[in-house]
């Protein structure tokens, strides 16, 4: 394989790992802090819809952005009401959030623009261009170096930027700050941070909102940056590959950047590797490799290959002793 | 602990899911109004649509028995404090099953082919449900993330199968042959022509019979049964199971199993009684849905069957809907639903709060005007 395959074939495996990226580092934070959110997917294509009905009507992607983080946020903070302030339960309520914003982002989109649900094609400002990083073109003359650096870490579009920020962030913030360490605290054993005169309640939902910027990140990357409109069921499940990915990077920051990476290839690779013969193993139907992120998980769940522990509290509502 | 918020059995039963189906209700009709339709005219539309005439009635009790079947998986999971979200899973895999079974057994009789085809389909459904239970059971991961694993599991498989093994030859769409005239399930407008009654052509079948059967059975299971009360007994307190000489594992895997053979009731609906053909999503979401109607349905059987029939209405009135008001999709039924599993579901506490608040207020004034 030559240089120019290997960059193009990495190039599209960072660009599908950035919506992945985005869900699971949201995931991550929810679940740290004890709020288990199957709801990422709900979240994602809400924003994605927001994001491109956003732009559209504003010309501006990065309205798109913010309108796409706002759709996000507000089912994250319906989330958030029924698992932290109701105590309901969190898995019913993140199927009520996926089920919510797949009817509502297909009716609304057909109300407003009769398309079957696609919202109108995006162009010119109202799509995020591709940015090339400073130094691309200068250093492209270095061999090897220099065309991976031009081809696939330069020239992406802000959200990806912003999502690939996000993670020295989550793991600084996370592991080196006094609000990451309460946060983690709340979700391994929130009594002892609530006998310590620190808010439950308040870290949580100040969790759920990071979720949700995040999936708002996610969703208006795939809508305005990856593609051009809003297409109806556009997330297909990255929502739960990236819950996947989260479980495979044990709730770590880093471990999530290489786990969505990972299923970010294989879905490059899926694409390019239909009818492709592999040596021993013979044609490999593509559908193993996309397969192949869902059985890896369950064979890590089952702890065959190492152990993945969610945090002591995910999943638990906090209720106060009288 | 919070106290248990006490209420009279009959505000429990009725009254509670009444109030958030009514919630619900105006919600959907929020976002009616929102989207500028007439919410009198929507509703107007759904009703006639869905019970307006026999023709109507007879595709909304198709649907219903598509979710009396996900319905009942759901519920049973429930018991045994399980969250299966694999509905659409096992019915994708119960689907293989069926057309396995429909399409290498054509020299059984009708009778029989129908059996087999069902019986395949369960146990399809139910291997397919019994693997993350026994995950559970025996390496403690956790049934919810595997079942979701599973639904994509079984997706992809089911792509990859009907495209490079069971497809039909000659075809680009993804789907079987037909199954042979054997293994259709008598429509009811066959059995009511035989009876002298007249029906119009819908794809209303003697499932609907069959799933009526496993709500009773699962009644009998669930509340009359040495092991429903095993169920119920781990769903309630795994530690008090075990002291009641009770394995929780072994409960938790045969609860999973029954739920995914239920879940297979949907492919029986489906592929037997409607299409006669394994097509590629024939489960369209009903897995989902069945989790509404169970939360709807207390995940009592005879709540389920309510609450599935509420939801086949939406549904066929949905179709109705989408046909007379071109703003308005389908989607509208997955929105309600959405809201109900919400209202239902994760806002229980709040609901059943306000219904108790509002008993406690009105009942010292009754007392008083006395």
């Amino acid at each position: 394989m030559d240089l120019q395959a290997l960059a193009v074939i990495l190039d599209s495996a960072l660009r599908l790992s950035v919506p992945l990226l985005c869900a699971c580092l949201a995931g991550l934070w929810s679940e740290k802090s004890g709020v288990v959110d199957i709801g990422l997917e709900g979240k994602m294509l809400i924003a994605a819809f927001a994001a491109a009905a956003g732009a559209h009507a504003s010309g501006s992607a990065l309205i798109g952005l913010a309108a796409g983080i706002g759709a996000s946020v507000a089912f994250s903070l319906v989330h958030g009401f029924a698992a932290i302030s109701q105590r309901g339960n969190q898995i019913v309520s993140g199927v009520a959030i996926n089920m919510l914003a797949a009817g509502l982002s297909a009716i609304v989109g057909n109300a407003w623009y009769g398309q079957g649900g696609r919202t109108p094609s995006l162009e010119g400002d109202a799509r995020f261009g591709d940015i090339a990083l400073p130094g691309a073109d200068a250093f492209a003359a270095v061999p090897v170096v220099g065309p991976l650096f031009r081809e696939v870490v330069s020239g992406h579009a802000l959200p990806a930027y912003l999502a690939f920020l996000a993670v020295p962030l989550t793991w600084f913030v996370l592991a080196r700050t006094r609000f990451g360490l309460r946060l983690r605290a709340v979700g391994e054993k929130p009594a002892a941070v609530d006998t310590a005169g620190i808010s439950v309640p308040l870290l949580r939902y100040a969790a759920v909102i990071i979720c949700g910027v995040l999936c708002g990140i996610g969703g208006a990357y795939l809508a305005v940056a990856q593609a051009a409109a809003f297409l109806p069921n556009m997330t297909a499940g990255k929502g739960f590959i990236a819950l996947a990915a989260l479980i495979f990077a044990k709730w770590r920051a880093w471990p999530a950047l290489g786990a969505c990476l990972l299923f970010g290839l294989l879905d490059a690779g899926a694409i390019r590797l239909q009818g492709v013969s592999l040596p021993l193993i013979g044609p490999v139907p593509v559908q193993a490799i996309q397969a192949l992120p869902y059985v890896l998980t369950v064979i890590l769940l089952a702890g065959f290959i190492g152990r993945a522990v969610p945090p002591a509290a995910s999943g638990v509502p906090y209720v106060k002793e009288r | 602990m919070s106290a248990p918020i006490e209420l009279p059995r009959w505000a429990d039963v009725a009254l509670v899911p009444a109030v958030s189906v009514v919630a619900a209700f105006i919600v959907a009709g929020l976002v009616v109004v929102g989207i500028g339709e007439n919410p009198l005219t929507v509703t107007r539309i759904l009703v006639t649509g869905s019970i307006g005439s026999a023709d109507a009635i007879g595709f909304t009790l198709y649907y219903a028995t598509n979710f009396i079947f996900t319905g009942l998986a759901v519920a049973v999971a429930f018991h045994a404090g399980l969250f299966n979200i694999g509905g659409e899973g096992q019915a994708t895999l119960a689907g293989i099953g069926v057309s396995l079974a429909c399409l290498n057994l054509p020299f059984l009789p009708a009778p029989l082919l129908i059996v087999a085809g069902i019986l395949a389909g369960a146990a399809f459904g139910a291997v397919w449900a019994l693997i993350p239970g026994w995950l559970q059971a025996t390496r403690g991961s956790h049934v919810v993330i595997t079942t979701i694993m599973f639904n994509f599991i079984a997706a992809t498989l089911v792509v990859y199968l009907l495209v490079n093994v069971m497809g039909r030859a000659g075809s680009m769409s993804p789907e079987t042959a037909e199954f042979p005239a054997a293994s259709h399930i008598p429509s009811a407008r066959e059995v009511l022509g035989a009876l002298g009654i007249a029906q119009p052509s819908t794809p209303l079948n003697l499932s609907l019979a069959l799933a009526l059967a496993a709500a009773f059975g699962v009644w009998l299971l669930i509340y009359r049964s040495r092991l429903g009360y095993a169920i119920r007994t781990v769903g309630a307190s795994p530690g008090a199971a075990i002291y009641a000489g009770i394995s929780p594992g072994r409960i938790v895997m045969v609860a999973m199993a029954i739920s995914g053979a239920l879940a297979g009731g949907l492919a029986v609906n489906e592929l037997m009684g409607a299409q006669h053909r394994m097509v590629l999503g024939f489960t369209a979401g009903y897995g989902f849905v069945g989790i509404a109607v169970a939360l709807m349905g207390r995940s009592h059987p005879a709540g389920i069957v309510l609450a599935a029939l509420l939801f086949g209405a939406l549904y066929q009135g949905g179709a109705e809907l989408a046909f007379e008001t071109p703003t308005i999709t389908r989607d509208m039924v997955v929105v309600i639903g959405g809201v109900l599993i919400l209202f239902a579901g994760a806002l229980e506490g709040l609901f059943r709060r306000l219904v108790a608040r509002t008993l406690t207020v009105a009942a010292p004034r009754r007392a008083r005007e006395a």
